[in-house]
């Protein structure tokens, strides 16, 4: 049974999203999608900076097995990325939810965040496709 | 027996299955003005005899010249070996193996061909090869919009210096894409890009190709020119002449931190030129880029037991598995003629394949110092030359080539449609395989050329009616 902690919110491409204090999002992918990607090999990162709408793919995670995109959940600039999966890639197998988190994301409209899937809806998700 | 498995009845009873009536129907959401409709330009099949006398035919016309031409495809010796053993039964295929690691031999030959040029360019990663030296191009230049992220123009700066095919077959590809391709002009004295004429401030470039020996065989000021694409966020995309590296600056160790992209034709490298192909392309790049890297990348691991093995690697950016994100699609590359090179540089080995640059250099500029002194006849550049200059003619180039070209000899290639500031001129090379009694011939056979186009015309003519 994959973690799903019930304080983040949650993308049906299985992105997590967190709400910082100064208004921002903490993006990484689901506990869930790692079990499916496999070890992870490599990690390309978003440029700090770059403005992307919802859905576009930011970021890749690659796997021993599969190279998948990352999406954005939010309309927004980059202002962050975790400089640490460079070399440590794994650290999104080890630990999704925290130092496996992938890039911060300043968020055009602040109220979007509370538009995002609950916990209970992406439990619901994941079933689903279990 | 055709060798199509479908039968007739087969095709039906899948359409029947899917519910369609005609093949045409899978095809009909694409539009009509997509269509390539039919292959006209193909002409009608024939037996295996009339094809066996047309190629024989063909493949005569080839024979027995002398051939001064160089502009991307060049005459070397090839030892014997090197085919005896490309085409033995074991290597004999086109193709990188579908059942990869049952094909341990294959991979490590293709593993042994990236570790020599990596090694030949001073990079750190080689491919196992891609389709020819144009499309390698093309193909660093999709690569550098992937892999400089921090450019947004999708700008290329690409000088007129480089191979004028090179540049049609690299617009063709990426002009669809965004991409522009920048010209950048050349300094008419040196023949080369001058780096005093580079803007001070260039705006957002994506890359910078360097073309090293340059079209013209002059050789560019590679150092500041890096440096300078560096110094504007620029990446650097180096094609060079892979016989060239065994005596010039690999392309790793230009300026302060080296050329990020490498690619080139690989023909050079023990395949023939006959009449234009099959060649291979190459490309090798350092190892932060290597995941926007298109082709196969051979790694050697070692398996459960402990024992040395080759395998793919790096396919997550293949399209099997990354679709349409792919890095390329192209991944049946040139497998035979990779085999070629790799027991063409393998039979030569490092010191081989520097006497035969220095021999090419040394070859050219007798031929040079030969054509010089037939008189009516001007090197054009000033620089530093590999194996190739350029020479303007006082007589008209292409009747002076046709006139030689009766003679068995093909003497240059004629610069005027893409060159046409460079007036009357021809581009010429002269590799290991010529020797003093080819070049005599060459350059008599020219002096009398001369004199018969340069002579009074008889005065007594024939009379022509109408």
């Amino acid at each position: 049974m994959s973690n799903v902690p019930q304080e983040l919110r949650y993308t049906k491409s299985h992105e997590w999203i967190s709400l910082n204090d100064d208004g921002s999002v903490t993006v990484g992918i689901t506990d869930h999608a790692q079990h499916l990607l496999g070890d992870l090999v490599f990690v390309e990162l978003p440029e700090i900076g770059d403005t992307y709408t919802e859905g576009d793919d930011c970021a890749v995670v690659e796997s021993v097995k599969a190279a998948s995109d990352t999406y954005c959940p939010l309309d927004g600039e980059i202002i962050a990325h975790n400089e640490a999966l460079s070399d440590k890639p794994e650290l999104i197998n080890q630990d999704p939810y925290g130092e496996g988190w992938i890039f911060k994301l300043k968020p055009d409209d602040s109220g979007a965040y509370d538009a995002l899937m609950d916990a209970d809806a992406y439990n619901e998700l994941i079933a689903e496709e279990d | 027996m055709p060798f199509i498995p479908h039968t007739d009845p087969d095709v039906e009873d899948m359409l029947r299955t899917i519910g369609a009536h005609d093949i045409e129907d899978l095809f009909a959401e694409i539009p009509a003005q997509l269509r390539a409709e039919g292959l006209g330009a193909i002409p009608a099949g024939v037996s295996e005899m009339e094809i066996s006398r047309l190629m024989r035919e063909r493949a005569d016309q080839d024979s027995r010249t002398l051939c001064f031409a160089g502009a991307g495809a060049y005459e070397h010796h090839i030892p014997a070996a090197v085919w005896e053993l490309t085409t033995r039964g074991e290597f004999y295929t086109a193709y990188t193996p579908y059942q990869a690691e049952a094909s341990q031999g294959t991979l490590q030959l293709l593993y042994e061909y990236q570790s020599m040029m990596a090694s030949l360019t001073a990079m750190e990663v080689s491919n196992a090869s891609l389709y020819d030296g144009a499309s390698a191009l093309a193909e660093a230049v999709l690569m550098a919009v992937r892999a400089n992220r921090k450019s947004k123009s999708k700008r290329i700066l690409m000088p007129r210096t480089v191979h004028p095919d090179y540049r049609r077959v690299t617009n063709n590809i990426v002009r669809n894409q965004g991409i522009v391709l920048d010209e950048l002009d050349f300094d008419l004295e040196g023949g080369y890009i001058d780096p005093a004429s580079l803007p001070g401030d260039p705006g957002d470039i994506t890359a910078l190709v360097i073309p090293q020996p340059n079209f013209f065989g002059v050789l560019e000021e590679v150092d500041a020119l890096v440096d300078w694409a560096h110094g504007h966020g620029a990446l650097v995309i180096a094609v060079v002449n892979p016989i060239s590296l065994a005596i010039l600056t690999p392309p790793g160790e230009w300026g302060e931190t080296g050329a990020d992209i490498v690619c080139g034709e690989g023909q050079p490298l023990g395949a023939p030129l006959s009449s234009g192909g099959p060649y291979f392309g190459f490309m090798c790049c350092r190892q932060s880029l290597v995941r926007q890297m298109p082709g196969r990348i051979i790694g050697r691991t070692t398996d459960l037991e402990g024992k040395t093995g080759f395998t793919l690697t790096l396919q997550a950016r293949e399209q099997h598995i990354r679709r349409s994100k792919a890095t390329s699609n192209i991944c049946t590359n040139q497998g035979l003629l990779v085999t070629a090179a790799t027991i063409y540089m393998t039979l030569l080995g490092p010191q081989g394949l520097e006497r035969v640059a220095q021999a090419c250099h040394a070859n050219s500029m007798k031929l040079l110092a030969a054509l010089n002194e037939t008189g009516g006849v001007k090197k054009l550049f000033s620089r530093p030359l590999f194996h190739e200059a350029v020479l303007q003619f006082d007589l008209p180039v292409k009747d002076v080539m046709r006139a030689l070209s009766v003679q068995g000899i093909i003497g240059g290639v004629s610069l005027a449609d893409d060159y046409p500031e460079l007036g009357n001129s021809i581009l010429i090379c002269a590799t290991e395989t010529k020797t003093e009694a080819d070049i005599k011939t060459y350059t008599d056979s020219l002096k009398r050329i001369a004199v018969r186009m340069t002579a009074n015309r008889c005065p007594v003519q024939p009379k022509m009616s109408g």
